[in-house]
Parts: structure tokens; C-alpha cells; sequence
């Protein structure tokens, strides 16, 4: 419960419109994309600027209540579920596009923008920003930043952290600060952009953003690669990069993904592949065109058992299917759905792909993997029920031995979705406690009363490691 | 594909409050858990994208329906208008990657509200009187049709707009009644007969599903409708005993009124031994379209309500799919420049029935006619059954919206499918029409005028 004094301050800073406590509004806000977490806050503001931010932020500070920075919930670590209550900002009044400076190709724009919109928005005029998370349709700029998403494109373009050159953020304190700018050189100082991207609301709550815009690439092309052998297809990975080609997108798809998608899409897949790869490149046509027969010829040696390349628009599209039916293919199986996103080298995803089937059977549970084959980043999904405590302890199982897997592997327990909650206990495997520490003294330098998004990122007892049995 | 595993399991929880109690036991539990909060229904959902607040949209809505059934919240008069706040247009349905039923979870939620309602006493009659008393019964409709007709043609309108009596009522309601059409007794069969024949070899034999309001309001498309089935080859039969789809009432949380009537017309469709049952207005297909759910608990219809919901299909997929496709021209125009045409999705034709392509596909084949795509035309325009009745602020406020786009096409038609929506439209363009004559129709009535009658 807040005190009265504070809800009246809140009130007058945002206006009764615009600041909810009612029992509607504290549920809607108790949730984000991660399955099985829900907790309410005490309140839920909607500011209108940057100024606004700073006055809540001020009157929180003040009285030491938890502030949970959101755009449009749709992560998937747990990062924008208030565990501690607290009061929920949401970003979605400030969605403006306040600057298109075609003379740098940079963008400032504010944190509750769709991203879908944004991207939409500036291709129209003919210019390019490459992070494309599967939830933009849906996800804000300023989640995706918070969260460093990801995407598909993430090989040869990069993730969102490379597409942001500066930023405007409220403190804990309630101060404005503003870091980077216009500018593709900047030294001066320790790199302040780079820290608050992906600190997860932890840090600051950003209220603006100047991000970088590329020239689109003039051409695309699509071919699809279909394995027996899982290590034919992951060999085929590395010898791409080995060739010195990066392609537009790689991506892959296991043998338990292909099933159902199959089965889902009818789309006349053979059942008895170990893997497929899903291959894109772009650029100018010339290029494209040679890197693609390349490419072929790659897949080829490493034994692949069909390799079609798409010849138009329409039946690339037709290959993009299966790949993109993945996700939705594996969320009707089951009613709950956890997807993650252990990370290794690329050139260790055959041995992950291997680990993650024998961890699934070991445990008796179902898990298909896709992923980001290029950046090694794959998405084990298990399908499974809510409802079912004990199947669900051995999913929380498996995932614990994923997560050990991927580390062991060179790789890390998260690529793209963050730490947030769900990932808490297993940062220390991956940063080790000196690591943690030093996070914590940002942490603590940022916001001394830890009242910036709790819970998150840092977990109260670190899971005991198991060290696991090869075979 | 492989089917979900539903277990059917409910929270073991005994709710002092009957209202939650209701919604416990009559939501979908299964459905409630698919739903796994991704957010990918948000920016197709019409209510969140005029208010962007989270409680008004499905993933917001789905997660207060759980939490009351979880025991986590009070299903208060927040709760009750937040339910009733959706348009039911089903738009979140085809981008949910977990195949959450919301459609039918809103219809169980409503129906819990009903049984225990909250409405005044006025509301409450009109209630009464058209779930009850009015679309079930072909009779009084068509006497509602007759006085109707008699109130629009005997000067009586005249008479109520001139008085300023129409003035008494709110301002939505006095708006909807400057765009009724006019209505009639005659409806389809008193027209036709109850059997026409196809032209040349028939290619199926098809039911007419008439509709209630159809077919006094524009039981002049149901002609067309009949005739155009019969140019592309369909013998057509029109069952005289077939009621009122039930859709309103099912939309509205009269779940047992609209099963009742169900009933009705899978049997008396059934009598007819019918290739296909065909429907002109999207908001009735959907709901005939899903019979064998709506009956899915009473196995005695089990096998007969999926015969019937197999069997229905929207005129246009028929036409396109199965139909020998008659030439269109549109000769209306004496210049050589083609008449421009825009397009309303129906939500429900195009959500629920999933016939989004074949209504422009047919469109396009008129000779002499431009299809301008409007955008977003896969937008509920706020129509949603009685929704702008019942919830005019929202209403009118998608309403105005939906106008920018539609005036942006430069057409000179606005075709649709539906009723509820054809009207909406109409009133679109009395309100916000930019100025210049655009004609609001039913793709129906637009087909058969540019028959080419040779």
C-alpha cells in the first residue's frame, strides 16, 4: 500500500487520468510474456515526458518505494513483474518519433514507440534499422533496449546495443542525465550507453533515444538446407563463416521443431531430418547472388540432402514459412510454453543441439530447439503445463542442466532475453562472484536504495552448480 | 496437427462471491491457461489501440477473467464493464500463437455476468423484448418489419424528426435511426418461393440462411443473394422455419437463448439434405460457423451440429471456390475511367469464417472497377452487433477513425458484408463523408447490379 500523501503527489504530477491504483489496473499490470509469474504492484503510472519521469521519480525516491520501468510487457525473464510491488511506469504515452536527421541517419526517438511502427516508419523513407525481436510487432524501443533484444539479423547486423548511440535516463534520484549523442566516435568517459543498455530497468528508466540508421541492402535472397547428419548442418555453419560470407540470417531448426511444424503448417517437411537450415543473404545483387551459390555449394559438401533456393519473392516466403512457424507450431502443443536462449559459440551449436536432447530425455520432458544458428543462439522451447508442479519441476531441472551445458560450452545462459528473474540464480555460473560484485557496486552507485526494478538481475541465494556427467 | 492436451483442471477454490463462482465454473480453464501473455493480440486488439492501456485488450482482459476465477480479484462494476467493453470482433484470434479461444471465452464470461445482471430496469426490457420476444420469432419480426415500415413511410418519421421528438433520444440512438434502411414485410421467400432453380447444370445444392435482420432490413439482398447463387450455378432452398442465428444473444451472454435456437436450425437445415448452407452477413456465419462448439456439451447434437457447421460457408468463398463466376461490368460510369471501390472487412467473416481474400477477389473481377485496399480495412469499424447501441463512446470514437481511412481510398463505393457493419458504415459517411457521394453497400447487392444480363 502506498501512502496517501504520495498518491496525491502522483496524481498531481500525471494526472488522475493517468495514474490507476484500482483492482482492474493493479492485475493488468501484475504480468509480463514469462509464464508462470504474477505479482501486483500498488500502482500504476502513465507519464507524459521526461519531466513527469523525473517528478515520480523524486517522489519515489523519497519515500523508498520500487519503481518497474515497462513498455509493453512482452518479455520473457520475468523483468517487468513488480515481485517487490512498487508502482509499474508505463511508457506507452511517450512513443514519439522526435527526430529524423537524414543528414547523420540517426533517429531520436522516445522509449514507448512500437518498434514495428518505428521500423515501418523509416523504411518508408528508405533507411534501415536491422534489430528485428520476433515481438516487435508489439515491443517498445525503450523494451528493447532495456532487454538488448535480439532478432534474426543479429549475425551480420547486430543486436540492438549497436544501434544506439545515445541516451536521456532518469536516475533513482530523479536527476536527468543524458550520455553518447549524434556520434559515431566517443570516448569521452566510461561508456555510459552501453552500460544502461541492457541493465534491464535496473539502472535508470530511459526516456529517450538516438539510435543509428543504416542504407537498406538492394537484394535478398532465400535458400533452405535440409540435414541427416545434425553435425553436416552445424559444420556447414562454421564453414559459411570459414568462407568468410556472413549471412543476412541463419537459422536452424531440430528435429523435434521440424515434427510440428509439420505438423502444424502441413507443409510436406521430411520427418526424418536431423536439421534445417533456413539461409538468407542481402546486399548488392552481384554479391548476393555469389555468396548464395557459395553457400550451396558448402551445403553440398557437407552432405546436405536438398538445398532450394528461392528464385522469387513469393517462394521465399514459402521457405520462411516452416521457420517461422516454429514458435506458434510449439505453443498449441502444450498450454504452457517456456522458451529460453542458451547461447554458445557457434561453432559448438551441433554438441548444444546434442545436449539439450539428452538433457530433455534424461528429465522425461519435451524440448524442440530453433534458434539463431549464426550467433549460436538457440531457443530450447519446452512444452509443458502450468498446472502440473511436478512436470514442471522437472522442466525448472532441465533448464538448470541446459544452462550448465551452455556454459561448459564456452557459451551463456541467456543471448537475448535478459536475466530479469528467471535467470537470476544462474548469473553468478556465468560471471562468476567477482563478477557479481562489481554489478553490484554499479548497481549500488546508480541507485543506493535499490528501489529501480528489485529483484531482478540479482538473486537472493545463487543456484548450487552440478557438475555434470558427459555421456 | 497434434491436438492440445486439455485436462480440463480448475483451481479447487470455493468463491463466496456467486458472480466468481459463475465465472469459475463456466470459463474455459484450459483456454485461460493457453494463453501465455506474449502480447501478440495487443496491436490487433481495436480498444487497446484507441486506449493503450493494458486492461483493454485480450491478454488483459484473459488475464482478469483468471485472476477473478483464481480468487484474486472481485469481479466488480470495473470487471463488468471491461467485459463488456470488448467489441468481439475476434481480431486476436488469427494472431494468437497459442490458439487461445478468446471469442469463446468472452461469451462464457458475459454469459456468468448475465446470470447475474446488473441492468437497469429500461435496458432490461429492451433486453427482454428483442432476445425474447423479437429475433426468435419470424413473425413479430415481420410485424416489427410492417411497422417499421408503416413509421418510415407513413410520414410518422417525418412527423418524429420534424417534432424534434427524436431529440428525446440520446444522441447515438437518434443518429442510428436516420440511417435504418427502410424495412419490409416482404422478406425472401415471400419474394421467391422457397426453392429457385440454378442456371444451366447445377452445380450444388445450397440453403439460404436468411437471417433475422437481413432479412427485414435488406431482404432486398437476400433476393440478390439467391439470384447471383443461382447465375453461378447453385439450386438454392430456402428453409421457411429457420430462426434467428442466436449470435446476439450469444455475444451478449445469452448463451442458452442462442442454443435453443441453434437447435432449431440444425434440424430444420438438416431436414433440407444440403451440400452447402450459405450465408450473407459475416456476423451470423460466424456463429453457425461454430454451432458444433456452441452445442458441444449435448451429445445428442453432437454429430448433427457439426454437420450444419461444416456445411456453412460466406456467398463469397463460395462463389470463388466452387461457383461458375458470371462477368461483372460496371456500366454505371460513361466515362472510361474505372470506378473506384473500397472494401470493410467484416471481423467476423474475415477472423472467424477466415474469408478475408474472396470478397476483393471478386471485386477485382468487375470490369471497368478499380479495388482500392483501404488501409487497416481488417479494423472493426466499432459496428461489433449492438456495441455502438450499447457502448457509444468507444463506438463512435473507432467510428471516426475508421473514416480517415475510408475517405483516404477516394472510392466511390464502400462495399461490406455485413449488416451491422453496412450501417455503421452508412453512418460513417453521413458523419464523417468528406463531401462527395460515396454509395455504402453490401458486395452482394454491388455484384448483382453489375451482372452482365445477357
Amino acid at each position: 500500500m502506498l501512502e496517501p500523501a504520495l498518491i496525491a503527489q502522483l496524481r498531481d504530477i500525471v494526472g488522475d487520468t493517468h495514474f490507476r491504483d484500482d483492482p482492474e489496473a493493479l492485475i493488468a499490470h501484475s504480468y509480463d510474456g514469462t509464464p508462470m509469474l504474477q505479482a501486483k504492484p500498488d500502482a500504476v503510472v502513465y507519464p507524459a515526458n521526461t519531466e513527469q519521469v523525473s517528478a515520480i521519480m523524486k517522489a519515489l525516491s523519497t519515500y523508498k518505494v520500487p519503481l518497474i520501468s515497462r513498455g509493453s510487457g512482452s518479455n520473457l525473464c520475468g523483468g517487468t513483474v513488480p515481485v517487490e510491488g512498487g508502482v509499474v511506469m508505463v511508457m506507452h504515452r511517450m512513443n514519439q518519433i522526435l527526430e529524423l536527421d537524414m543528414e547523420n541517419l540517426t533517429a531520436r526517438v522516445q522509449p514507448g514507440l512500437i518498434t514495428a511502427d518505428f521500423i515501418n516508419h523509416i523504411e518508408a523513407l528508405g533507411l534501415f534499422y536491422p534489430p528485428d525481436p520476433s515481438s516487435m510487432r508489439i515491443s517498445t524501443i525503450g523494451g528493447n533496449i532495456a532487454e538488448c533484444s535480439g532478432g534474426l539479423r543479429g549475425l551480420k547486423y547486430g543486436t540492438t546495443k549497436d544501434y544506439v548511440l545515445g541516451l536521456e535516463a532518469v536516475l533513482a534520484s530523479g536527476e536527468i542525465i543524458r550520455t553518447g549523442g549524434k556520434l559515431m566516435k566517443d570516448v569521452a568517459g566510461y561508456d555510459l550507453t552501453k552500460l544502461l543498455v541492457g541493465s534491464e530497468g535496473t539502472l535508470a528508466v530511459i526516456t529517450e533515444a538516438t539510435l543509428k540508421l543504416i542504407p537498406p541492402p538492394q537484394s535478398k535472397m532465400t535458400m533452405l538446407a535440409m540435414f541427416r547428419d545434425l553435425y553436416g548442418a552445424a559444420r556447414t555453419v562454421s564453414a559459411i563463416i570459414e568462407a568468410k560470407i556472413i549471412p543476412a540470417t541463419l537459422e536452424f531448426m531440430d528435429n523435434p521443431t521440424i515434427r510440428v511444424v509439420d505438423d502444424f503448417a502441413k507443409l510436406g517437411l521430411p520427418l526424418d531430418m536431423e536439421a534445417i537450415l533456413l539461409i538468407e543473404q542481402d546486399g548488392d545483387p552481384e554479391t548476393v547472388e555469389r555468396d548464395i551459390e557459395l553457400i550451396r555449394q558448402i551445403c553440398m559438401r557437407e552432405q546436405a540432402d536438398s538445398v532450394q533456393v528461392a528464385a522469387t519473392r513469393e517462394e521465399a516466403e514459402r521457405l520462411l514459412t516452416a521457420r517461422r512457424s516454429a514458435f506458434t507450431a510449439l505453443a498449441r502443443l502444450r498450454p504452457t510454453t517456456i522458451l529460453e536462449d542458451a547461447t554458445v559459440p557457434r561453432s559448438k551449436i551441433a554438441d548444444m543441439v546434442l545436449r539439450i536432447n539428452e538433457i530433455a530425455t534424461k528429465y522425461n520432458v519435451t524440448i524442440a530447439t530453433f534458434g539463431h544458428a549464426g550467433d549460436g543462439n538457440l531457443h530450447p522451447t519446452a512444452t509443458t503445463d502450468a498446472r502440473d508442479p511436478e512436470e514442471i519441476h522437472r522442466v525448472e531441472q532441465a533448464f538448470e542442466d541446459i544452462f550448465a551445458a551452455a556454459l561448459e560450452l564456452g557459451g551463456t545462459i541467456t543471448g537475448e532475453h535478459g536475466v530479469g528473474i528467471v535467470k537470476a540464480p544462474y548469473l553468478e555460473w556465468k560471471v562468476g562472484a567477482s563478477g557479481i560484485s562489481l554489478m553490484k557496486g554499479i548497481k549500488d552507485v546508480f541507485d543506493p536504495d535499490h528501489i529501480l526494478n528489485p529483484g531482478k538481475v540479482f538473486a537472493k541465494e545463487t543456484r548450487k552448480r552440478v557438475v555434470l556427467q558427459h555421456g | 496437427m497434434a491436438s492440445k492436451v486439455n485436462t480440463g483442471k480448475k483451481p479447487q477454490i470455493n468463491h463466496t462471491n456467486p458472480l466468481a463462482h459463475a465465472l469459475l465454473e463456466k470459463l474455459d480453464y484450459d483456454q485461460l491457461t493457453n494463453c501465455m501473455r506474449c502480447g501478440f493480440c495487443l496491436p490487433a486488439c481495436p480498444t487497446f489501440r484507441e486506449t493503450g492501456v493494458e486492461p483493454e485488450s485480450p491478454r488483459g482482459r484473459i488475464a482478469l477473467m483468471k485472476a477473478v476465477a483464481d480468487g484474486l480479484m472481485e469481479p466488480d462494476d470495473m470487471f463488468r464493464d471491461q467485459m463488456n467493453h470488448c467489441l468481439g470482433c475476434r481480431a486476436c484470434e488469427p494472431v494468437c500463437p497459442a490458439d487461445v479461444k478468446y471469442g469463446q471465452l468472452i461469451e462464457q464470461a458475459r454469459d456468468a455476468l448475465e446470470d447475474h445482471p446488473v441492468h437497469s430496469l429500461p435496458v432490461k426490457g429492451m433486453r427482454k423484448l428483442f432476445f425474447k420476444g423479437v429475433f426468435p420469432h419470424r413473425s413479430r419480426l415481420k410485424s416489427l418489419g410492417r411497422t417499421m415500415k408503416f413509421y418510415q413511410q407513413s410520414g410518422l418519421r417525418r412527423v418524429a424528426r420534424g417534432s424534434g421528438m427524436m431529440k428525446l433520444f440520446p444522441k447515438h440512438l437518434q443518429d442510428m435511426e436516420r440511417i435504418l434502411p427502410d424495412a419490409t414485410a416482404q422478406g425472401v421467400i415471400e419474394q421467391l418461393g422457397t426453392v429457385y432453380p440454378a442456371k444451366g447444370t447445377p452445380i450444388a445444392r445450397v440453403a439460404l440462411f436468411r437471417g433475422c435482420i437481413m432479412d427485414v432490413m435488406f431482404a432486398g439482398t437476400n433476393v440478390n443473394t439467391v439470384k447471383l447463387l443461382a447465375e453461378a450455378g447453385f439450386e438454392v432452398v430456402i428453409p421457411p422455419e429457420q430462426v434467428c442465428c442466436g449470435a446476439l444473444h450469444a455475444h451478449s451472454g445469452e448463451l442458452d437463448l442462442a442454443r435453443d435456437l441453434a437447435r432449431i436450425n440444425v434440424r430444420v437445415f438438416k431436414e433440407m439434405n444440403v451440400d452447402y448452407i450459405v450465408s450473407n452477413a459475416g456476423g451470423c456465419g460466424a456463429l453457425l460457423v461454430e454451432y458444433d462448439h456452441l452445442l458441444h456439451e449435448d451429445e445428442a447434437w453432437k454429430e448433427q451440429s457439426a454437420w450444419f457447421a461444416s456445411r456453412v460457408v460466406d456467398i463469397s468463398k463460395l462463389l470463388v471456390e466452387h461457383g461458375r463466376i458470371p462477368a461483372f461490368r460496371d456500366g454505371a460510369s460513361s466515362s472510361s475511367e474505372p470506378v473506384v471501390v473500397t472494401y470493410q472487412d467484416s471481423c467476423h467473416l474475415r477472423n472467424v469464417m477466415r474469408s478475408g481474400t474472396e470478397p476483393r477477389q471478386l471485386i477485382s473481377q468487375v470490369a471497368n472497377v478499380t479495388f482500392q485496399e483501404m488501409k487497416e480495412a481488417d479494423r472493426c469499424c466499432g459496428s461489433a452487433g449492438i456495441y455502438n447501441v450499447t457502448q457509444p463512446e468507444m463506438a463512435s470514437q473507432i467510428l471516426e477513425h475508421k473514416m480517415e481511412n475510408v475517405n483516404a481510398t477516394g472510392a466511390r463505393y464502400l462495399l461490406t458484408s455485413n449488416p451491422g457493419c453496412l450501417m455503421q458504415m452508412k453512418l460513417g459517411v453521413e458523419k464523417h463523408g468528406c463531401g462527395e457521394a460515396m454509395e455504402v453497400q453490401h458486395l452482394v447487392d454491388f455484384l448483382y447490379e453489375r451482372l452482365n444480363h445477357s
